[in-house]
């Protein structure tokens, strides 16, 4: 075994080990797993969303002034299910925001609905109402897990694709664009709802 | 040399390029069993009973339950923390997802039942309340801790503990899972092929063709013999571009075939066999559940 047949293989060696570091495996698998935590983003919205009409049904033992507010919820249900984006979009900042702003109103029109319910005590005894809140309560945690699932996952793919020597690869294969992470448009709004009377 | 050298400083810097800055979390106790009571509130005869408990519940569900108290949440909600304690212990099977929590913060007077993934449609999030609610809050707000915490536990497993006939199936198949799981695990077949490909493709030839050029001269001869006799100047650089092929299609068969052998999860425990030791199956958590304070 002569020197130059080991200097030949450290070289074949560390080609390969850049080959495989430069991003070609390891970009697509990061924005893969950002998209897989969207996807779960998205669920536990959607589980969020399909809990209002149990909430409105609630509401009907309530007075005109609950009326009111239970309508802007559903009105705030409407619009935060119909601004939907697709895994391809997540780049897309702008619609990421629009999408923020409808899910935090939607969550502040719960928070008001069940602060209000407070004044009724007829309510407050009604079992299927503590299950509800629970439940409501569950979702809001879910969400706040898989929004940071996500945005952590995001976070990973961006520096990924900026990074040495991944980068490399992003660009010239990928063509690879950052991942916009989600943000809460208001603040306190990835707060579950509260029953404060005080918080309107 | 010198190029070698050039190497080693690419392969050193890239190291240090790709190290990635660490993300915060709460500092975590370590799963010493299943009652991890740092905050000191259940006597020793209860916990062992709880042991007990859990344990069994384990071998007739495998359903991971840990009870844990902490003295300290470090500042986080306790549904935030429980979370990611759920998941830096990796409760339950990394498959089923099947690990819960019961957590205790007497300091911030707050309680949280944690349920993984793959149990969150039996201990429901309105289940949860409800048990922290009727048995455990009332035992507290009595001060009777360890009672409280039996209690909800006891609640917990009743809802955990399976119909005999799905849990002997349950069983089977996890006796099943952990055979083929120490056959793999026992033995890494992954990296064993890996280093016989690399021996025979990379290795042997290299020093086939060193011996061979030594002992013949023969310059136009790489190590995978059959070459362009009339480029024998390039010959170098044609050997190395198929050996870095080979290595890529080496070191892709060696990934494969590692993580089919260890896509189960981590060790297992608990259950028996494994000598009495207990850890998490690497199960996860999303935040299901629900938490209580008094």
């Amino acid at each position: 075994m002569n020197l130059r047949g080991f200097g030949r293989g450290l070289v074949v060696a560390a080609v390969s080990l850049t080959l495989a570091a430069c991003g070609i495996n390891s970009v697509p698998a990061a924005e893969e797993e950002a998209k897989a935590k969207w996807a779960d983003v998205e669920a536990q919205f959607q589980r969020r969303a399909n809990l209002i009409p149990n909430l409105a049904e609630v509401a009907q033992g309530a007075a005109e002034n609950e009326q009111a507010i239970l309508l802007g919820v559903t009105e705030a249900r409407a619009k935060a299910t119909s601004v939907q984006i697709s895994a391809d979009d997540l780049g897309d900042a702008a619609k990421m925001e629009e999408f923020a702003a409808a899910q935090s109103q939607l969550g502040q029109g719960i928070g008001r609905l069940l602060a209000s319910f407070e004044a009724y005590p007829q309510i407050q005894s009604n079992q299927n109402f503590l299950a509800l809140q629970s439940q409501l309560e569950g979702t809001e945690n879910r969400i706040a897990v898989a929004l940071r699932d996500y945005n952590e996952a995001v976070r990973k793919y961006n520096t990924t694709i900026r990074t040495f020597p991944d980068t490399i690869g992003a660009n010239i294969i990928h063509g690879a664009e950052p991942l916009a992470p989600y943000s809460a448009v208001t603040e306190g709004a990835e707060e579950a709802p509260t029953l404060d009377l005080t918080s309107d | 040399m010198r190029l070698m050298r050039h190497i080693f400083l690419i392969i050193a810097a890239m190291g240090a390029l790709s190290a990635s800055p660490a993300y915060a979390q709460p500092e975590f106790p370590a799963l010493t069993g299943r009652v991890v009571d740092n905050a000191d509130i259940i006597p020793a005869d209860v916990e062992a009973q709880l042991t007990a408990k859990l344990e069994a519940l384990e071998t007739q569900s495998q359903r991971q339950l840990v009870v844990t108290t902490v003295p300290d949440l470090q500042g986080y909600d306790i549904a935030d923390y429980g979370y990611q304690l759920g998941r830096e212990w990796g409760l339950g099977d990394a498959e089923r997802n099947d690990g819960a929590l019961l957590i205790v913060a007497p300091n911030d007077r707050k309680v949280r039942i944690e349920v993984g993934y793959g149990l969150e449609g039996y201990l429901t999030d309105a289940l949860s309340s409800l048990i922290i609610q009727n048995e455990i809050l009332p035992r507290f707000r009595d001060g009777d801790m360890p009672g409280g915490i039996v209690a909800g536990t006891d609640a917990m497993i009743a809802q955990l503990v399976l119909p005999p006939d799905e849990a002997a199936r349950v069983a089977q198949q996890a006796s099943e899972t952990r055979q083929s799981r120490e056959s793999d695990g026992g033995f890494p077949f992954g990296f064993l092929i890996w280093i016989a490909f690399m021996f025979f493709f990379f290795v042997l030839p290299i020093i086939r063709g060193a011996r061979r050029k030594r002992k013949y001269r023969s310059k136009g001869k790489g190590p995978w013999g059959k070459r362009n006799k009339y480029d024998d100047d390039d010959d170098d650089f044609g050997d190395a571009v198929g050996n870095i092929i080979l290595w890529e299609i080496g070191s892709a068969i060696a990934r494969g075939a590692m993580s089919s052998g260890s896509s189960g999860g981590s060790s297992w425990g608990g259950g028996g066999g494994f000598g009495g030791g207990f850890s998490g199956g690497g199960g996860s958590f999303g935040g299901g559940g629900a938490s209580g304070g008094w």
